[in-house]
């Protein structure tokens, strides 16, 4: 197995660092022992067969889920019970979801304005502002008005991106953000996110569209039944596969494209 | 040869009209007489529904007697509306004693107080209705209609005279019971139903216990049990109003029952709404104020309703413990002798009042449900 990682681009000091991470769901062991360090300004991908804990792995990240072995430290946070560091976490990672997760009662706008506005503390106008120049940049400041349940899965899905933005996190984790769309809209978010990438964001995105990992990646990380197999930068792995369980999952997806 | 090479876009064309096709007639042809089985039925219906329309319309109307001469006593004489007895209802009994059941045993030359409070009452429900005036100013205009209601009802100051509170009667204590009842069951069922979701297994436990507990217990035995065996805990000397003991009891009950309703919204809503809420960094009281509770009460408006206005009649159940609601003042309004015998009349009337505010919350909530849901249709 190849643990080593050629980085593309000269990165900074760690953002998250995941050391010895087990867990379990009952008597099931979903995350194995996962050692994960991911620098500043890194943007890695996430692959891996249904089922191998790529969603769990990242929701531990800002604590949707718990782990009970290990350490995460994300932004020089060690993750732990106590509520402030918590805080301190969630608001500087983003996260966006692959089923949107808008809220359908409050308008685009309102989606966007309500955390900066009362977590950050932002006045109302200022917030306002940000999240108009975000939703420009994704494209769609026009909609601003409208409920969710008015807008397309692809307009949904890049409100949702910029929602995550207006809270200027340091860190945006991606949990399959194209599976729920329809191949015409993935273009449109894929193109959100390379843009993204090329702010220098920080990104985790567990995605199997490889020709995003190809684009923007620095690293691909190989997930298989709760381990991390391999880690690499794209075209090692998808070019040069070390194990059977990598060989066997490309085949498959090359299969179903 | 080009066949389909024109790509003129094809017109947009109006919807087709929905207005009924071969008017009113058409309408009834196509919807009620359709079929021999179907047009039975109707048949059917019309006929039960026109004769007993007819009937009642002959009792409560036409043959109606609605004042009756004073006998040489000056009391008014009853034995027309005797003789007409099951033929006409005998509406003067309303007439002569509609103050009593609408403010039972208040004093009769202060009944313009309770009068007020009655449409203060009903102001402060359609302004509290109307979505324009949902701002925390509301919260004051709640406390200062509800001071001025207070200072109506007791009098003693500002020159009103004092009017103790086992005097009241009539709408105003139902009106009391079923606002503070609600004003304070709501806010209590929200944090129960949140507590019975609550990680904490203490909180958790005593919501449970609360909710089972209570209603396992019919609204009765809790009347009797505040009316009766509260007093025995309290301390010597110490009296708290009958009154304060029964609305205590029915926000006690009342709070049971919505949280339970409250409770299903906040079950019906997916988990992704309070993982989004998590990731963005929303605080527990932000979450569920913010994107939890506004969404899960739209979703339970129709029981909400259906509770509120169960309860609302539940009220009456005081009339028990001995308490002059509204329907235990109409009860009693028939008592003397002369006007023995016409309750049905009372009933009736006193059952209008009661529909009318049903009716209007039912209506309200459906407009309601219609408005704070819009934004689910495409
Ligand atoms: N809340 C839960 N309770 C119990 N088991 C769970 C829970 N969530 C996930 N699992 C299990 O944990 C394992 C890892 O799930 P996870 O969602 O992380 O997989 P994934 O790699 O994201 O898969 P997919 O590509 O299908 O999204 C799976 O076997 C799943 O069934
Ligand atoms: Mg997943």
């Amino acid at each position: 197995m190849s643990a080593a990682t050629s980085p593309a681009r000269q990165m900074g000091k760690p953002a998250i660092q995941l050391l010895g991470v087990n867990k379990w769901y009952g008597q099931m062991h979903v995350l194995r022992n996962i050692n994960l360090e991911i620098a500043e300004g890194e943007r890695v991908v996430v692959c891996g067969p249904s089922g191998s804990g790529k969603s769990t792995m990242i929701r531990c990240i800002n604590r949707l889920e718990e782990h009970q072995q290990g350490q995460i430290i994300v932004d020089g946070i060690e993750l732990g019970d106590d509520l402030k560091s918590l805080d301190a976490i969630r608001r500087e990672v983003g996260m966006v979801f692959q089923s949107f997760n808008l809220f359908p009662h409050l308008t685009i706008l309102e989606n966007c304005t309500l955390a900066p506005i009362w977590v950050r503390k932002m006045p109302k106008k200022e917030a306002e502002a940000l999240a108009m120049e975000y939703l420009t940049r994704v494209r769609i400041p026009e909609q601003a008005n409208k409920y969710p349940g008015q807008l397309s899965g692809g307009q949904q899905q890049r409100v949702a991106i910029a929602r995550a933005l207006c809270m200027k996190p340091k860190i945006m984790l991606f949990d399959e953000p194209t599976s729920a769309l329809d191949p015409e809209m993935i273009k449109e978010v894929l193109d959100t996110m390379v843009m993204l990438a090329d702010t220098g964001m920080t990104m985790i995105c567990v995605t199997h569209e490889m020709g995003f990992a190809r684009q923007v990646a620095d690293r691909v990380v190989f997930m298989d039944r709760g381990e991390v197999v391999e880690s690499n930068t794209p075209d090692e792995l998808f070019g040069n596969p070390q194990t059977d369980r990598l060989k066997l999952f490309l085949s498959q997806i090359l299969r179903g494209h | 040869m080009s066949v389909t090479v024109n790509h003129t876009p094809s017109p947009a064309l109006p919807p087709p009209s929905r207005v009924m096709a071969g008017g009113p007639l058409g309408w009834v042809r196509a919807n009620l007489l359709n079929g021999p089985i179907n047009a039975a039925v109707t048949l059917l219906l019309a006929y039960l529904v026109v004769r007993y329309a007819i009937s009642f319309i002959d009792w409560a109307f036409i043959h109606a007697i609605w004042e009756v001469p004073n006998d040489r006593f000056g009391r008014p004489d009853t034995a027309l509306c005797r003789d007409n007895k099951g033929i006409g209802a005998c509406w003067a009994v309303i007439g002569e004693k509609h103050r009593f059941i609408l403010f039972g045993t208040y004093p009769y030359e202060e009944h313009w107080r309770p009068a007020i409070v009655c449409v203060l009452f009903i102001a402060l429900y359609i302004v509290s209705a109307m979505r324009r005036f949902w701002r925390k100013e509301l919260v004051l205009v709640w406390v200062a209609t509800l001071t001025i209601i207070g200072i109506l009802m007791w009098g003693g100051v500002f020159g009103l005279s004092y009017v103790p509170q086992e005097r009241w009667g009539g709408l105003p204590i139902t009106l009391i019971l079923a606002t503070f009842g609600l004003a304070f069951a709501f806010p209590l069922a929200i944090l129960v139903a949140l507590g019975r979701r609550s990680r904490l297994p203490a909180i958790k436990a005593l919501c449970v216990l609360y909710v089972e507990l209570i209603r396992g217990v019919p609204l009765i035995s809790l009347l009797f049990m505040a009316s009766v065996m509260f007093p025995l805990f309290l301390p010597e000397g110490m009296n708290i109003d009958k009154l304060l003991r029964a609305q205590v009891a029915i926000i006690l009950f009342a709070g049971a029952y919505l949280a339970e309703v409250v409770r299903a919204g906040l079950q019906a809503l997916p988990k992704g709404q309070y993982e989004a809420a998590d990731a963005l960094g929303l605080s527990y009281w932000q979450k569920t104020g913010f994107i939890i509770l506004p969404q899960a009460l739209r979703l339970v408006i129709p029981p909400l309703v259906n509770t509120f206005i169960g309860f609302f009649k539940d009220t009456s159940l005081v009339l028990i413990i001995g308490i002059f609601d509204l329907l235990t003042a109409a009860k009693t309004s028939i008592i003397e002798p002369q006007w023995q015998g016409f309750a049905v009349e009372v009933y009736v009337t006193v059952g209008l009042i009661y529909f009318i505010f049903c009716f209007a919350m039912s209506k309200y909530s459906a407009g309601l449900e219609a408005e704070l849901n819009r934004h689910r249709v495409r």
